[in-house]
């Protein structure tokens, strides 16, 4: 099994009263909040929490991308990841991702992936996500109708710019380039590994089947509310003739770890709680701008959704009704497995459960959440490489973990082994 | 109401098929919709009391073909397929009645072929864009914030029309929302995330007869767009009408049809 601790980079200072004063955490969430003067130590603090992280033995360290976001201070990953490159030498560096469609022309991204590669030694792996529509469509302006269509014919540019070895031109229906020719290029040949992260959709799963990738699921609510996805993609898989090779899946999910479960709750409480309840408040509006899916993937969201009513499982409301029933209270919170907390023994079992019901070996852990103190996150993620990695290491050593940069094949040592 | 018929056109190089609506008799008036698809509405019938009316379904709105839109990817494409649609209707030289994005595009097909379009008649048209007067993205609203844009009269017929709600348990109205929704990205294709492909650069090539026919209390495409509008195109005269906002043809229908119609007759 494979653990890779996941920051997002959240601005840790939303005031209490965030939910009732303001409509989203996202797209148009007011300047005023922001203070330079503080990310500038939050930017540090997380920098430094993920090379602790990379120093404890975690196998990877993750970053992603989001605009206009107040629970993801990065715009620009590959800045992040930079960095880290410089600052490790054993640990995967995972950037999930870059939202390609965003990228004019999108050979930056085959260009900076390609630095990063190099820098780092043949660390990273690629991460290539749609992206949400509050990132692309609304802070970024694009096109919903053809979001999709501008990231596969991206993912094609980045690949050819990685693999071809003479300058070529690319004549797209996005993107023309005469002379695609890009200066470094990556160690790991043909090219890094290629994560997708995504939702419940059947056509990413192909895609990403068809193309060997790894699918990650990024779900902030836990293992429980992800079994319909997982399922879902593991009877694609089959019905693909694809073996169920754990390796092909990555999920997400958010740890608090402590001596005792009682321990846990009075550590974790408040960051969890200020996480769902301040960091997780995007205004549903922005969630479907026109375009974004398909005509029948909309016409089957409201065939499911009206089903879902007539079975006595979730009202039919508009478009908000989704979002407003999740918990925000610690109760809740752990009750609906959004997070999973307890002794190091407690996370183990939880853990080996989630990974073998959803059949799950890439292991992306948000150690850090909300505005959890750093201390702590350090305290989090060391217990966590002492106790927890050790007993879970062996799950799944019976598959081969294709999707992981060659030279870190290895097993890693933990902290404390 | 009118007897209206359909036909559909295969256009595009048999890419797309485009229904038509049609109805009354007398010299041919196209209608180009909004951005929420076309209804067949009172205004509609009012015209055909004088006309021959065309209401043509932008490209992905026919119910059943959502895919319709898929072979046009920009504003180019879009008004190519519209001079193609004039042409297989027959109309060497047509007027045409646009309303908010429909609006947008009849301006722009009369910038680019001037000789197709022989009146225009832009209502709450779309297509321009000023820093002091932005337009709402009305594609993230809800009707409880959209409706107070787009209606002057909050506790009007109007009104009351676009705030029901949908019956989700019933199928037609599951499709009726799939239906608004979808109609909204195929139209949001050319004008996501600014309403403004570059119009105010080629209006001065209108040689068309225009009105400018805009409700007082617009609040969506505010009216001093009226007056941009008639700054650009030459010749051209804004009526406003009293008690409407974005659609004067559907709050005031019978004042809105007399200044049409007589524009379209003179």
């Amino acid at each position: 099994m494979k653990f890779l601790w996941f920051h997002l980079m959240p601005y840790k200072e939303l005031p209490a009263d965030f939910k009732d004063k303001h409509r989203s955490v996202w797209v148009d969430i007011h300047s005023s909040l922001f203070d330079p003067k503080r990310a500038h130590h939050m930017y540090n603090e997380f920098l430094d929490e993920l090379e602790y992280a990379a120093d404890c033995g975690f196998d990877a360290i993750c970053c992603n991308e989001h605009h206009s976001n107040g629970y993801g201070l990065m715009p620009s990953p590959n800045l992040i990841a930079t960095a880290l490159a410089r600052r490790t030498t054993d640990a995967a560096i995972c950037v999930l991702g870059n939202s390609l469609a965003l990228y004019n022309p999108p050979t930056r991204v085959a260009e900076e992936f390609a630095m990063i590669d190099c820098i780092s030694g043949g660390r990273l792996i690629a991460g290539f996500p749609v992206g949400t529509p509050m990132d692309t469509t609304y802070a970024y302006g694009t096109n919903p109708s053809q979001l999709r269509d501008r990231y596969h014919e991206a993912h094609d540019l980045v690949l050819r710019a990685w693999t071809e070895k003479d300058t070529f031109a690319f004549n797209g229906r996005f993107n023309q380039q005469r002379y695609v020719n890009i200066w470094p290029r990556p160690i790991q040949q043909p090219h890094p590994p290629i994560w997708i992260p995504g939702a419940g959709s059947v056509e990413t799963w192909r895609w990403a089947a068809q193309m060997d990738y790894v699918f990650c699921y990024l779900s902030y609510y836990g293992y429980k509310m992800a079994q319909t996805v997982m399922k879902g993609f593991w009877e694609e898989m089959a019905r693909l003739g694809k073996d169920r090779n754990p390796y092909r899946a990555g999920f997400a999910q958010v740890i608090g770890v402590a001596e005792s479960r009682q321990q846990a709750f009075d550590l974790y409480s408040e960051a969890a709680e200020y996480f769902y309840g301040r960091c997780l408040h995007v205004d549903p509006r922005f969630a479907a701008p026109p375009g974004y899916v398909t005509e029948a993937t909309q016409r089957a969201g409201i065939e499911s959704q009206v089903k879902m009513a007539a079975e006595g499982k979730a009202p039919v409301a508009g478009r908000t009704s989704s979002l407003s029933s999740l918990a925000r209270d610690m109760k809740g919170i752990v009750e609906n497995g959004y997070v999973v907390v307890g002794s190091p023994d407690e996370v183990v079992e939880q853990l080996r459960e989630l990974a073998t019901t959803l059949n799950v070996g890439q292991l992306m852990l948000m150690m850090q959440f909300g505005n959890l103190e750093s201390e702590t996150v350090k305290y989090n993620t060391r217990l966590f490489a002492e106790k927890v990695i050790p007993k879970l290491r062996p799950l799944f050593s019976e598959w081969e973990n294709r999707w992981w940069p060659e030279s870190l094949r290895h097993e890693r040592q933990t902290v404390g082994a | 109401m009118s007897v209206t018929t359909t036909e559909t056109l295969d256009l595009w190089d048999g890419q797309i098929s485009t229904r038509v609506h049609r109805a009354g008799t007398g010299d041919p008036v196209v209608f180009l919709h909004g951005a929420a698809g076309l209804q067949w509405d009172p205004f509609l019938d009012g015209l055909a009391e004088q006309f021959t009316v065309f209401a043509p379904e932008h490209p992905g709105t026919t119910p059943g073909d959502p895919d319709g839109i898929r072979p046009l990817d920009h504003l180019w494409d879009l008004v190519l397929y519209y001079d193609e649609l004039l042409g297989a209707l027959g109309l060497d030289s047509a007027a045409i009645v646009g309303h908010s994005f429909g609006g947008m595009v009849a301006a722009e097909v009369a910038a680019s072929f001037p000789s197709r379009v022989s009146k225009l008649v832009l209502i709450s048209a779309l297509g321009l864009w000023r820093d002091d007067a932005p337009v709402p993205n009305f594609m993230v609203m809800t009707p409880e914030e959209f409706v107070p844009l787009l209606v002057a009269d909050q506790s009007g017929p109007v009104a009351a029309t676009l705030l029901a709600p949908p019956d989700l348990e019933s199928e037609e109205g599951q499709t009726a929302v799939i239906q608004s929704v979808w109609s909204l990205a195929c139209t949001g294709k050319f004008i996501w995330p600014i309403p403004d492909r570059g119009l105010h650069k080629r209006l001065h090539r209108v040689t068309a007869e225009t009105l400018i026919v805009w409700g007082h209390r617009d609040n969506l495409v505010k009216s001093v767009y009226a007056d941009e509008f008639r700054q650009r195109i030459r010749g051209s005269r804004v009526e406003v009408i009293e008690n409407a906002a974005h659609l004067p043809h559907l709050e005031q229908t019978e004042r809105t049809l007399e200044l049409v119609n007589s524009f379209l007759q003179s």
